[in-house]
């Protein structure tokens, strides 16, 4: 079902606030990502404000939906995201890369309640989201007696959702396609992948440092079902997650395309973003350019 | 005089020349089914080795909890703790060469630095896996596990031991490597005889004992028929098997060294980082005593059969007994 444009534009508005949350913490840290966690936080606001089956007063909520983030280092945004859903409260994300901060420079689960795993090492998050997914259908088809509903669904297409966030340069990593064909053969339908396309890694852009092209071919050779869209799109990218859950035969990746850096006009799509913070000054413009964009952001696939 | 410890009820046959022989990795086929029986969230992971690791037992008794993860070591780690974040308590097997050799920073991160209750099991450890050669025979193992934390770390004796530490490993809270053989080794331990993971196991006690041989793994029962042996030429030993290496039984470990004096060390690994590097680390903070540490001498190993491979490396009975009696003319 669609969205209002009242629910698409307070998802807006969520994801301005991740923003404005994501740069105070970089400038507080002195170090960290700055392209990736921008360009997310339009998704992480549909995720924490839409999408997942969650509690932030109780994290570890059975029924809950997994949300997995591969690729450790863009947890700013991830951070950002459960304080404004009210996980911990916003003055904490400004502890990021502290010493004896909860918010680590990559997350830890142990540190951080609502965190389902530990990342940073590229190519892991895909086989951890397997696993759950497995374990998930495992424990669905014992209860129930049959792998099949009586809708013709399997059980664990009904149950808790498994949501596994990769980027895009971490596809280079050999153990991302070990992950997509287990998924593949075991038709794991209740994993929905979110692979950030936002073209840049370290040293440059994708297609100059590996190739990436055809990705949505690599992963339809393997068994998977493909969505692409502007990820940048709040009421986009939620039409995908929806449209994921109806296809039970198998995983199904989207592939959103963001814009690195999204919200700050200066330093979108550059690559030199990646792996740096702003300072002191550039924060307080960055900020400025945040709010002026605000509400004019063109909407254009709404 | 026969010195053996009581209280370790060894079989019967533990001297004689018809005694059974399996190999360890059986305990791990019957552990688990064991282990599957007592809690159905017991699942194994196996990469393609399902016959030789001994996973196919399990997979016959449990099809449903049985994961194929083909040739995939890196995604087998990851995703075992996957199912482990759900729940699960996986086992996951394959060649120690390349489960941890290959798969080191999945289970560093995804298992060791998360605290998963992931029960790495390595196969066809050490140089006794014989003709398949340098590749394949894992010397690093012991050194690359007992370095991470959180992480326990098993070497058992025999099949009997190992089928013992399996059962003890899934009911362990935390991620467990397990280090198994492809030979068939002397059963020398019963049913009976205890297994603690936190303690180690007095094989062989003499009342003035001039050296302490520590041994760990299969090579615990070449210590005890060395001992045997010295002790038929006048040099008494104490002989302890620690099939866990970590933790540490500081406390059997310490009082030893203190009785003896003297300490040989064994294990089918590089002498460099494993169960000696362990023992000398322990000890030359609490009881400095002098030590010589058998093992594998900064080298890969090669194709042969088990016997040869360990006689050339200095690792069978004899070798054993020439570095106690080094240390007993002193």
């Amino acid at each position: 079902m669609a969205l209002t444009d009242e629910q698409v534009r307070s998802l807006e508005k969520q994801a301005e606030a991740i923003r404005e949350t994501i740069i105070q913490m970089l400038v507080a840290a002195g170090s960290g990502h700055t392209a990736g966690p921008l360009g997310l936080a339009d998704i992480f606001a549909a995720f924490y404000f839409h999408i997942l089956k969650h509690d932030p007063k109780r994290p570890d909520l059975p029924e809950r939906d997994w949300l997995i983030l591969s690729n450790g280092h863009t947890v700013p945004v991830r951070y950002a995201a459960m304080a404004h859903a009210g996980y911990f409260p916003v003055e904490e994300c400004l502890t990021l890369r502290k010493f004896g901060s909860r918010l680590q420079g990559h997350p830890e689960r142990l540190r951080l309640p609502g965190l389902e795993t530990t990342s940073g090492p590229l190519g892991e998050g895909l086989s951890q989201a397997a696993g759950i997914a497995y374990a998930l259908r495992m424990d669905t088809s014992k209860d129930i007696g049959s792998p099949t509903s009586d809708v013709g669904l399997p059980m664990s297409h009904v149950g808790p959702r498994v949501y596994c966030i990769m980027g895009d340069g971490e596809q280079e990593e050999g153990e991302i396609w070990e992950a997509v064909m287990f998924a593949g053969k075991n038709k794991l339908s209740n994993i929905t992948a979110v692979i950030d396309r936002n073209n840049i890694q370290i040293d440059g852009m994708t297609e100059d440092v590996m190739p990436l092209e055809p990705l949505a071919d690599k992963y339809r050779a393997f068994n998977w079902h493909v969505l692409e869209v502007n990820g940048n799109d709040v009421a986009a990218f939620i039409a995908a997650v929806e449209e994921a859950k109806a296809i039970y035969e198998k995983p199904t990746v989207i592939i959103a395309h963001t814009i690195p850096g999204k919200g700050v006009p200066g330093i979108e799509f550059d690559y030199h973003w990646h792996g740096k913070p702003p300072s002191k000054e550039e924060g307080k413009q960055f900020l400025k350019e945040i709010r002026t964009m605000s509400g004019k952001v063109p909407n254009e696939y709404a | 005089m026969n010195m053996l410890n009581p209280d370790a009820k060894l079989s019967a046959k533990v001297f004689a020349d018809d005694i059974e022989q399996f190999p360890t990795r059986d305990g791990f086929g019957k552990g688990t089914i064991e282990a599957g029986n007592a809690d159905p969230n017991v699942v194994v992971l196996c990469a393609d080795l399902a016959e030789s690791t001994r996973a196919e037992w399990f997979e016959k008794e449990f099809p449903d909890r049985f994961i194929e993860m083909g040739i995939a070591e890196q995604n087998m780690a990851a995703l075992a703790a996957g199912l482990a974040l759900a729940g699960k308590v996986p086992f996951m097997a394959s060649y120690a060469a390349f489960n941890p050799g290959r798969n080191y920073e999945q289970i560093r991160t995804t298992i060791a630095l998360n605290r998963m209750p992931v029960k790495i099991c390595g196969m066809h450890a050490g140089v006794s896996v014989g003709p398949d050669g340098a590749t394949h025979q894992m010397l690093e193992d012991i050194g690359m596990m007992r370095m991470l934390p959180s992480m326990t770390v098993i070497v058992p004796a025999d099949a009997e031991e190992a089928r013992k530490a399996v059962i003890a490993a899934a009911k362990t809270d935390g991620p467990v490597y397990i280090r198994f053989g492809r030979a068939a080794t002397p059963v020398f331990t019963t049913s009976d005889t205890p297994f603690h993971i936190d303690k180690a196991l007095t094989l062989w006690d003499a009342d003035a004992p001039k050296v302490a041989i520590l041994a760990t793994g299969s090579l615990s029962y070449s210590a005890l028929v060395a001992a045997q042996a010295l002790s038929q030429e006048g040099i008494e030993s104490i002989v302890l098997h620690v099939a866990t290496i970590k933790p540490l039984d500081e406390e059997t470990v310490l009082e030893a060294a203190k009785r003896a004096g003297y300490v040989v060390t064994v294990e089918e690994h590089q002498a460099m980082g494993g169960f000696g590097s362990a023992i000398a680390e322990f000890l030359s903070e609490h009881h400095p005593v002098p030590i010589k540490r058998l093992g594998i001498a900064d080298q890969f190993g090669q194709s042969g059969s088990p016997g040869e491979l360990l006689a050339h490396y200095g690792l069978d009975v004899l070798h054993i007994q020439d570095a106690v009696r080094a240390f007993a003319r002193v």
